[in-house]
């Protein structure tokens, strides 16, 4: 078990690696005879014996929460299937790993994609689910490919396909590429999209996947860090599993850090066992040379940001205790309660070299063009904010436009159809709220009643 | 809604409880109690995809108590408390439940129509001025209701694709777009020819037609009826004539035997476009394209605007008095059993109850109509072409219309008919019968709007308005009863067959006392036992059942399996 790495890719020493235990290896690469090495698909062999409602029991006693953004208890989703289902039951692995800032998945995929076969062939067997679906990126052609290698190599060794080991129990699974768009990772836009169409999401109620999913058949979506864990859960037992990390907060995770750090990188830590502080200044190695910390968005670039200098208070009554940002543990719960998420693990950086001007409207940007379209707020909004910071950026926003821009937001905040709306608005909301000052700083109050664009400025002439 | 899932759920709504059947969708409930809640993306016959959000609403449920805790207490109407959800939902997708609690008028329903209204007017051009959708506009309408009335747009809009040729009869501005994507479900859903989709993403998403595809089916001008705003015109209508300009008249449309319920949209006796009008047993929202647009013949050079009476080989006006005498003069010296009379199948009730008058009073031997058989179109379009082939058989007592016409042609040919009376056919070009057997006859009348090969030949010639210029009833494939309402006047001195067989009556000797087509339906009434006791008042706008034919209209039946599957609301 003791793995050795490659130099210069060794695991810090606060990490817990169970996920990435193969990512860097020295000597390791991604074929099924190395997977096999290390004991690989004994848990399948393991699983294929049980009944299937103990393993989701297992899943639930471990309390995994999803690794894709919404940290929904994995076990619970699969308890949504059903009870008396006769159709024929999905299980759809999200490898669209597109948002900014997260940048684990693409490791597993490439460097250990067996790990994510064999969780998916016994998150299958869970469910009862004979036909499996990988919905990787486009951008992740290479991994796309490697998978491809390690399906047909378990079908070749009778770990998928008819009868695995056996068991009776049929699985295919298939890779399926996307075509380049954040929106599929959105499990009902992905849905769309795999099923041939533009990903829209569907509106819930009454297309939640556990009932009406794939081709209208129930489906489960689990991100590929969240069907990794169910093979481990299975081999440690669900029990054992949820003392890793803390209460509520179970197993690890992989944080990706990025930004204005000495050594951006990914983690696999304990639930809420590190603080963004040792994150920051132990396992990054601090901020860069004489820098201070501005913010942390802490869970992928949807998420709220929170500012250095702030305390916040989290717990209740006699729990309630106050953290400053160095102290907050990296779990899902506290960073809620810190009024942001702990999302997909992507950890973003930004120093007091930076302005917060840009940096709203670099995320601003992103949300624009990867709106679908499909709903109103969502559609329009997200591009009318970003023509604002284009403004506050070039200098040609007047401070009223920044109550304009936090109004847009709350436009879309909670009014779409997917939380896509979130995911756009409350960047937004939250730069407004706790960098108001810098954002007005750079307009300029005499641009107020101006006319700003051509458009206008030809329709005002035309008036005469 | 069906009669079995008649389980009633109580309501509040804006305060006030209300039931309703199990499954009803917010929407609908409000709109059964008169709270318009806007929308542009919903349309009861289609699937909701819920994206324009403008149906946003504050929702309720009773409380859900934590374990431990007590449950809630029903107050004094039996109703739960409602615990308010702070995150709105759209009234549009989904359905009622139990003591839900629906708030049409809050502050928070407010924030988000406004908001809503704002986002969808920020990229939107506000060309209203010249845009054809202006006064029939739900952008318009809903701004004025729940709009801000002042932009705080600075940037500048996005530009898109304008006048798009999408397909032969539509254009397509995709500024104005809002992407509710009705015509997109109509094209997939009801037409079959899903050849609309959007392209690009978010605020640049464009509708358009599949790369070398056409809008082009027979349908396709129903997505100009349902897109809420300007983006869809139709090219025959569009520029023509100002919404609000127009007289509308509720009639129903004569080119086949569905009967489909029509509005025609007239100015100064012009008419300038006919849309569909919702009837669930006949047409439900739709109507084909070449039924729509099968009215510009009515103002045709063509038309006949005067009597005529031939002179040598030609023919030159005359009074209606002088033209009704001659007929008189010519038929009078005849057996009955030497007149024939044609009438039509696109005449109403009315128009046949006097046509039998007549039939009986000249003790004409020969009667008959002019079929028209096509294909069931598999949506709307019957097999049948004629309006009221069920009419004729009701009152004008054929068994089996068409059957005679052979017979007729023969007694022509035979020199045994010698006078041949044809009420609104086109009987050269329609029913097969020659110029020269035709010349046989002693005398010939002919009563059409258009001048035709078949007038040429006629001794009299008689004006005769058109569909869209009388009034009266007619039976569809389904046997239904169905009003058909004057919505212009006919040119010059047209007037509607019953009018012209009367005068043929009282000039032939018989004497009656009809002055109106209501008139008549009286005395189809009285006369026509499948019609007894029935009143024109009580026909209404959307026709009553007649009688049983058996046959059905199959885009209605696809509605029902939807609307039994809860994908359609109906």
């Amino acid at each position: 078990m003791s793995a050795i790495y490659k130099s210069g890719k060794e695991p810090h020493a606060k990490e817990h690696r169970i996920i990435f235990k193969n990512v860097d290896r020295e000597g390791w690469d991604p074929s099924l005879s190395m997977y096999e090495t290390e004991g690989g698909y004994d848990q399948l062999k393991k699983a294929i014996k049980m009944e299937p409602s103990a393993i989701t029991d297992e899943v639930k006693k471990a309390g995994l929460r999803g690794r894709g953004g919404a940290g929904f208890p994995a076990g619970v989703k699969w308890g949504f299937l059903p009870p008396n289902n006769e159709k024929p039951v999905y299980l759809i692995c999200n490898a669209d790993e597109s948002e900014p800032g997260t940048f684990k998945d693409r490791y597993i995929i490439h460097q250990d994609p067996h790990q994510l076969v064999e969780g998916m062939v016994i998150s299958c067997f869970a469910v009862g689910a004979n036909l499996a679906y990988i919905y990787i990126r486009e951008e992740f052609p290479e991994g796309a490919q490697i998978l491809e290698k390690a399906i047909a190599e378990a079908h070749e060794k009778g770990y998928l396909g008819k009868d695995i080991l056996g068991s009776g129990f049929d699985l295919e699974i298939y890779v399926h590429r996307g075509a380049g768009a954040y929106i599929c990772g959105e499990e009902t836009g992905l849905i769309e999209s795999l099923e041939g169409k533009r990903p829209y999401p569907r509106i819930k109620p009454p297309y939640f996947p556990a009932a009406m999913g794939l081709y209208l058949c129930p489906t489960i979506v689990n991100n590929v860090e969240t069907l990794c864990h169910v093979k481990h859960i299975l081999e440690a037992g669900g029990e054992e599993w949820s003392k890793i990390g803390t209460p509520n907060n179970t197993g690890t995770r992989i944080l990706c850090v990025s930004g204005d750090v000495q050594k951006p990188g990914y983690f696999e830590v304990e639930v809420g066992k590190v603080t963004m502080g040792e994150l920051i200044n132990d396992m990054c190695g601090g901020l860069k040379e004489g820098r201070s910390l501005k913010a942390v968005i802490p869970g992928g670039s949807s998420a709220k940001v929170l500012r250095a200098d702030e305390v916040f208070t989290v717990g209740r009554g006699d729990d309630a205790r106050e953290l400053t940002i160095w102290d907050i543990p990296m779990d899902f719960d506290t960073l809620a309660a810190c009024g942001s998420m702990a999302g997909s693990g992507g950890v973003i950086v930004i120093d007091d070299s930076r302005s917060i001007s840009w940096v709203l409207n670099n995320i601003n940007n992103f949300y624009a063009h990867e709106s679908c379209g499909q709903c109103t707020p969502c559609r329009e909004g997200s591009l009318w904010m970003k023509k604002i910071t284009d403004r506050v950026v070039a200098g040609k926003a007047s401070p009223s436009d920044i109550d304009t821009l936090d109004s847009v937001a709350r436009n879309i905040d909670g009014r779409t159809i997917c939380a896509f709306g979130e995911a756009a608005s409350w960047p937004t909301e939250s730069f407004v709220e706790k960098f108001r000052d810098e954002l007005v700083a750079d307009t300029n109050p005499e641009l107020e009643d101006d006319l700003l664009n051509a458009e206008a400025l030809t329709a005002a002439a035309n008036l005469g | 809604m069906s009669e079995e899932k008649n389980d009633l759920i109580d309501v509040q709504i804006n305060g006030e409880w209300h039931s309703f059947p199990k499954g009803t969708r917010m929407i609908e409930a409000c709109r059964q109690v008169g709270v318009e809640v806007p929308h542009y993306c919903y349309h009861p016959k289609l699937t909701s995809p819920g994206n324009c959000r403008m149906c946003l609403v504050e929702m309720g449920m009773p409380p859900r108590p934590r374990p431990g805790d007590d449950p809630p207490e029903p107050d004094e109407t039996g109703h739960l408390p409602i615990s308010w959800i702070p995150r709105p939902a759209i009234a549009c997708a989904n359905t009622i439940a139990p003591n839900m609690g629906i708030r049409t008028e809050s502050e928070m329903t407010e924030e988000c129509r406004e908001g809503v209204m704002e986002l969808l007017l920020a990229n939107h051009p506000l060309d209203c001025p010249i845009c054809d959708q202006a006064g029939e506009c739900s952008l318009q309408e809903f701004s004025v209701e729940h709009g801000k009335g002042e932009s705080r747009f600075r940037e500048q809009k996005v530009k898109k694709p304008k006048n798009v040729d999408v397909g032969p009869r539509i254009r397509l501005d995709d500024e104005r777009c809002i992407m509710c994507s009705r015509c997109i479900r109509f094209t997939d859903e009801i037409a079959d020819d899903p050849v609309l989709g959007f392209t690009d993403r978010g605020s640049h998403t464009v509708l358009t037609v599949y790369p070398g595809r056409e809008l082009a089916n027979n349908y396709s001008l129903n997505t100009v009826d349902i897109c809420p705003v300007g983006a869809l015109t139709s090219n025959d209508f569009r520029f023509q004539m100002r919404v609000w300009f127009m007289k509308e008249t509720k009639t129903i449309d004569v080119n086949c035997a569905t009967g489909a319920n029509i509005t025609v949209f007239a100015r100064e006796n012009k008419i300038y476009r006919i849309t569909p009008r919702q009837n669930n047993d006949v047409n439900s929202d739709w109507m084909p394209d070449s039924h729509r647009l099968n009215f510009h013949w009515i103002e045709s050079d063509a038309r006949l605007t005067d009597p005529l009476v031939r002179d040598g080989d030609k023919h030159r006006l005359a009074t209606w008095q002088e033209a009704i005498a001659t007929t008189a003069d010519k038929l009078a010296g005849l057996d009955g059993s030497e007149i024939a009379v044609i009438a039509s199948a696109r005449m109403t009730n009315e128009e046949l109850l006097m046509t039998s008058r007549l039939v009986k009073h000249l003790g004409a031997g020969h009667v008959d109509v002019v079929p028209r058989e096509g294909e069931n179109d598999g949506y709307l379009i019957a097999a049948d072409r004629n309006p009221n082939t069920n009419g004729v058989m009701l009152v004008l007592g054929l068994e089996n219309p068409g059957s005679q016409l052979e017979a007729i042609k023969d007694g022509i040919a035979q020199g045994r008919i010698k006078a041949l009376l044809c009420l609104q056919e086109n009987l050269v070009e329609d029913a097969g019968f020659g110029s020269e057997l035709l010349s046989k006859l002693d005398f010939f009348l002919t009563s059409y709007p258009l001048a035709n090969p078949t007038a040429d030949i006629a001794d009299v010639v008689l004006p005769g308005a058109c569909w869209a210029e009388k009034t009266g009833t007619m039976v569809n494939v389904t046997g239904r009863l169905q009003r058909l309402n004057k919505a212009v006047d006919g040119p010059g001195q047209t007037l509607e067959a019953w009018e012209i067989i009367r005068d043929l009556i009282q000039a032939t000797g018989g004497g009656n006392g009809i002055y109106s087509a209501t008139d008549i339906f009286k005395q189809l009434a009285a006369e026509v036992p499948e019609f007894a006791d029935l009143s024109w008042g009580q026909i209404g706008d959307l026709g009553i059942p007649l009688i049983e034919t058996g046959e059905t209209i199959p885009l209605l039946e696809r509605e029902k399996e939807r609307i039994e599957k809860g994908l359609i609301v109906g």
